[in-house]
């Protein structure tokens, strides 16, 4: 897919000598050591990242963490200290006033935490806003404004004035500013988080309904773990103005780069966001279908491994089943030295889909007596799932 | 010893100095100002008073409704039947002058102050030093100026009156929200946009309440500024005073005092303007659709803030 938004090496300095403090920087002083000792505060330091067209790129962080200060360098309402960002492909940096005007007003919206609406405006004239900053006429300007409001369910108020609306009609308003010129890009900074949770978890569904009928690039800024996992195809967490980790939420989730990032995961429900291919685990005896291997030599391996069952799978990975210690001797027994490895298979053995949510796992889980098997879309065998590596991924997080 | 820093010495030689130098100057001031004032003089006086008085009222009716504008008609008959109504249209024409040029200067420098803080640091000590000085101070100098008239009560009057704009002005420009200013620059705003589009409109209760308490200076200015022979109402008031003709003091001063009300609630309604009912909705000719009845199925949920 294209790379839509990139950013290399940002950097962004508050304060009156940018250039100290870059040398500072590059000296390997911290923020805290700076500001102690120039009063110059570094609001993002050496940001990279790439967000690919169409996708959720959720930034995460604690107040303070530089995230609010990254997605205003995405449109230069704050200018980089050094670095590049580009969108699509055009270093904006570089850009001169008419240009940047320019793509603020084609190719960005622009959702706020406050809402920020005009209250002189009436609903649909806020809608309007960037059109009309734009110089369409009046006609096209009510028209899309218009349109753009009924993707939002709100077409039967666009007369009313701002402050007649609740919070999140008002933010759909916002919504639908930031839509009514067709962005490419779409920045939202904390949008949903002066909003009631349940409101909140309304207009993250709208977010995605949105997108799904029309893909749009959306950097979303957010402290909040759960909206990040329910609408992020991508997380970067951000801390001290750095940005320590990107990744997909399953990924950060089961390898987070420290303690920082770990304390963001620490209260979340990790049955719902991870799956059983998340939690299955490569260790167990798997033992390969064909001619030569038979229950005798399948047994002295689970002999040596001291293990109870094993995975059976052919050349080509596809699972077949589960066999014992128990039932590849029972096997030996009656077939008299001419038995298969699939004379030996436990009944009734389901593998578990990869896709299978952690919390489904467990009521299957409590009813085996062996480790459960996973495979993935291709019926090809990714791993095992025992209690005990189900209960230490419960461990980890907490 | 005879300590004593001779300041009022040197504002003497000061203002000797723009006498001798800058007569040129103050003679274009004057014929600007003075053909200002004449033109609005004479265009309020020229309306036939019935129809000033029925402008007023209706003003008062489109802004604040019925009630308003009966208690308009009313005061307005009460100056008439006390003999001042043309001393009254003086004293308004004066206002309007001396506000319409006050705004003139006021309302940019607020901007500009607003947008700079070197300016900002730069005006603020000049306008507390215009405020508080004691008005009758700039009599003085303005007589000089200009000799006696309209033009130096006008002039003097600007000064006084003008503090408010800049000051309101700047005050509510820096006061709108800063992400409101980044929307208007996220969408594509250049500079003049957002001040046109964002920072004034939003801005507007504020700028109003500065325009109001110019007005409101203003008017109280020109009655002191009848001292150098302004005109209007303040003449009444100084005869008054000079006679110790109570009777006279007390009419003229009403008098006074209804034209301030007047102008202060009209110029406020200005400054709420977008929540109050419009003209045609006043008069009942507009079915207003109310939509913000409806709600639509998505947003069940939604209680609405208000």
């Amino acid at each position: 897919m294209a790379i839509q938004i990139a950013a290399r090496g940002v950097t962004k300095i508050f304060g009156n000598r940018p250039d100290t403090a870059l040398a500072m920087l590059a000296d390997g002083l911290g923020r805290d050591e700076i500001f102690a000792r120039t009063g110059m505060t570094v609001g993002v330091h050496d940001a990279s990242f790439d967000v690919e067209a169409g996708e959720i790129f959720v930034v995460m962080g604690l107040s303070g963490s530089g995230k609010s200060t990254l997605i205003r360098l995405l449109n230069r309402l704050i200018d980089a200290t050094s670095g590049e960002i580009l969108i699509d492909g055009r270093d904006i940096n570089r850009m001169d006033r008419n240009e940047l005007i320019d793509l603020r007003r084609r190719r960005m919206g622009m959702v706020f935490q406050s809402f920020a609406l005009m209250p002189h405006l009436r609903v649909w004239q806020n809608a309007a806003f960037g059109l009309d900053v734009a110089g369409v006429d009046a006609r096209t300007r009510r028209d899309r404004a218009q349109a753009a409001l009924e993707a939002v369910g709100l077409g039967a108020h666009a007369e009313s004035w701002p402050h007649e609306l609740s919070g999140g009609m008002q933010q759909r308003v916002g919504l639908a500013r930031a839509l009514a010129n067709e962005p490419a890009v779409l920045l939202m900074d904390e949008a949903f988080s002066a909003l009631d949770p349940l409101i909140r978890t309304e207009m993250q569904d709208e977010l995605l309904r949105l997108q799904a009928e029309r893909q749009r690039t959306i950097v979303f800024i957010s402290h909040d773990l759960d909206e990040a996992i329910r609408i992020g195809d991508r997380l970067a967490i951000m801390e001290g103005g750095r940005i320590v980790q990107i990744g997909r939420p399953d990924e950060i989730l089961k390898n987070p780069a420290n303690d920082y990032v770990r304390s963001f995961f620490r209260n979340i429900d990790v049955t719902k966001c991870l799956t059983a291919g998340d939690i299955a685990r490569g260790d167990q005896v798997t033992l390969i279908r064909h001619t030569g291997e038979g229950p005798r030599a399948a047994v002295r391996q689970l002999r040596e491994r001291d293990r109870e069952f094993g995975y059976v799978r052919d050349g080509k990975r596809r699972f077949h089943g589960v066999v014992s210690v128990e039932s590849l001797l029972a096997a030996i027994d009656r077939g008299n030295g001419g038995a298969t490895l699939d004379d030996a298979l436990l009944p009734g053995v389901e593998p578990l889909p990869a896709a299978m949510a952690m919390e489904e796992v467990l009521t299957r889980l409590t009813a085996a007596p062996y480790p459960l098997p996973v495979v993935d879309e291709a019926g090809a065998y990714v791993g095992a799932i025992s209690k005990t590596a189900y209960l230490e991924t419960l461990g980890r997080t907490r | 010893m005879d300590f004593r820093i001779p300041l009022g010495d040197w504002a003497e030689a000061v203002v000797s100095f723009l006498l001798t130098h800058g007569q040129g100057v103050f003679d274009a001031i004057d014929t600007v100002v003075g053909a200002l004032a004449d033109g609005v003089q004479t265009m309020l006086s020229s309306m036939p008073g019935l129809a000033l008085a029925g402008l007023i009222v209706f003003i008062g009716f489109w802004r604040l409704g019925w009630r308003f504008a009966l208690f308009a008609a009313a005061s307005l008959l009460l100056v008439a039947g006390l003999g001042l109504w043309k001393q009254t249209v003086d004293t308004l024409a004066l206002v309007l002058t001396a506000t319409g040029l006050a705004l003139a200067i006021g309302l940019p420098l607020g901007i500009w102050a607003a947008r700079s803080d070197r300016v900002e640091t730069a005006v603020r000590p000049i306008l507390d030093l215009m405020q508080t000085m004691p008005a009758f101070v700039y009599l003085i100098p303005a007589a000089m100026f200009f000799g006696l008239g309209r033009v130096p009560g006008t002039f003097a009057t600007i000064i006084f009156a003008m503090p408010p704009a800049v000051r309101l002005t700047s005050l509510g420009i820096r006061q709108v929200p800063r992400e409101l200013v980044e929307a208007g620059i996220a969408f594509g705003c250049t500079g003049r946009q957002l001040l046109f589009k964002v920072q004034m409109p939003t801005a507007l209760p504020s700028i109003m309440a500065g325009v109001n308490q110019t007005i409101m200076l203003s008017l109280s200015m020109v009655v002191i500024a009848s001292m150098i022979g302004a005109g209007g109402l303040g003449n009444e008031v100084l005869r008054g005073i000079q006679r110790l003709d109570i009777g006279l003091g007390f009419e003229s001063g009403l008098a006074v005092v209804i034209l301030a009300v007047l102008l202060d609630r009209i110029t406020q309604s200005f400054g709420t303007g977008r929540v109050r009912p419009s003209l045609r909705e006043r008069l009942g000719l507009a079915g207003r659709p109310i939509p913000t009845a409806v709600s639509r199925p998505t947003a069940g949920g939604v209680t609405p803030a208000r």
